[in-house]
């Protein structure tokens, strides 16, 4: 109110100035005013609630029917297309997913096969149960054909994994010769008593090797004594060390 | 004062309540309050004249709202809604334009 007092400009005086008559209704109120408070109230509600309108959706409000259609349509045929590409990027999920557990199981498959080969090679160390063969020499030296014997009826008996003396590790190219107060294995001169590691089914392993003119007969005739120990678990340390054959190649065509 | 105080109150009942508008009646409230503002401008001015009468200020907004949206409510019957909301603008905003004019010249001499 203080701020609203006439201006002390003066003015041509007899008809009062605009400037004058708004003052004198700033400073005295009336039914008049009352009414146009009123109006002036719908105004400024009607007026926000237009800009409040138009703020909440003013993308879409001033367009026309056929606009509107055009959008949807625009926007049905957007989100098809999005679905076609979910559906292809699905089906190319799926098919890497297959293909990926079938790689994993040709992988696991191989691994699994180099395991076998490896312990059929002797090129990893291995345990498992089976038995410990003690031969002895007491009356005379064990002949060489016994003790191959020996490792023949092992090796038919299903044995996994042989080593002789915790030194030398059987295998499919494994040469047996005599040797100077022993034998010689794969070129390791060794000495009695001679110790055979043998993984396999123990019960198996002893079966072949305990029947009439069997290896332990045979041993027992050249004057060896013979301990058979059935393990639940040996380890086979020794290892022979893996080459590549020279001359052989697999034949992939078969 | 009373007036600016009732201003300013419909504008806070408006920011406080934010209405939803009635979809029937959406195209024609910018309309109306572009005619009822051309009403208050006209009434400004009156009242600087020294002619102000509250009676024919309540029948000008009155109107000047009813016929505003007759003629939009005219224009989307005949398919020319657009075309007449713009017209019915360019006619208010000349008029409002020519009242802030006058009570210009009232309240500065310029």
């Amino acid at each position: 109110m203080t701020d609203s007092s006439p201006d002390p400009t003066p003015t041509p005086a007899a008809p009062r100035t605009g400037r004058q008559r708004l003052s004198d209704a700033l400073l005295r109120p009336s039914r008049a005013q009352v009414v146009v408070a009123v109006l002036l109230g719908i105004v400024g509600f009607a007026a926000i609630t237009q800009v409040r309108a138009y703020e909440v959706d003013d993308t879409y409000a001033g367009y026309r029917e056929q606009a509107l259609i055009d959008v949807l349509n625009g926007l049905a045929g957007t989100s098809q297309r999005a679905q076609a590409e979910i559906t292809r990027l699905e089906r190319a999920r799926d098919d890497l997913q297959s293909s990926t557990s079938s790689r994993q199981a040709a992988l696991d498959q191989a691994r699994q096969q180099a395991d076998t080969l490896d312990i059929l090679a002797g090129t990893v160390p291995v345990t498992g149960p089976g038995i410990r063969i003690t031969v002895e020499e007491v009356d005379g030296p064990a002949d060489i054909d016994s003790l191959l014997d020996t490792v023949q009826e092992l090796r038919n008996s299903g044995a996994e994994a042989m080593q002789i003396n915790g030194e030398v590790r059987v295998v499919a190219q494994t040469a047996f010769e005599d040797g100077v107060g022993g034998i010689v294995v794969d070129g390791t001169p060794l000495s009695p008593p001679y110790v055979i590691d043998v993984i396999g089914e123990p019960s198996t392993l002893v079966g072949g090797l305990n029947f009439a003119a069997g290896p332990i007969d045979q041993l027992e005739e050249d004057g060896a004594t013979v301990d058979v120990d059935e393990l639940q678990s040996i380890d086979i340390e020794s290892i022979v060390p893996a080459t590549r054959s020279e001359f052989a190649e697999p034949n992939t065509e078969q | 004062m009373i007036a600016a105080f009732g201003l300013l109150v419909g504008v806070l009942l408006g920011l406080f309540f934010r209405p939803d508008v009635p979809l029937g009646l959406e195209p024609y409230l910018p309309i109306a309050v572009v005619a009822a503002l051309d009403a208050v401008f006209g009434g400004l001015r009156a009242y600087l004249d020294g002619i102000f009468d509250d009676k024919v200020f309540v029948v000008s907004f009155v109107s000047n709202v009813v016929i505003a949206a007759a003629i939009v409510y005219l224009g989307d019957r005949l398919g020319v809604g657009g075309q007449l909301s713009t017209g019915v603008i360019v006619v208010l905003g000349i008029r409002i334009f020519s009242n802030v004019a006058a009570i210009r010249r009232h309240l500065f001499h310029a």
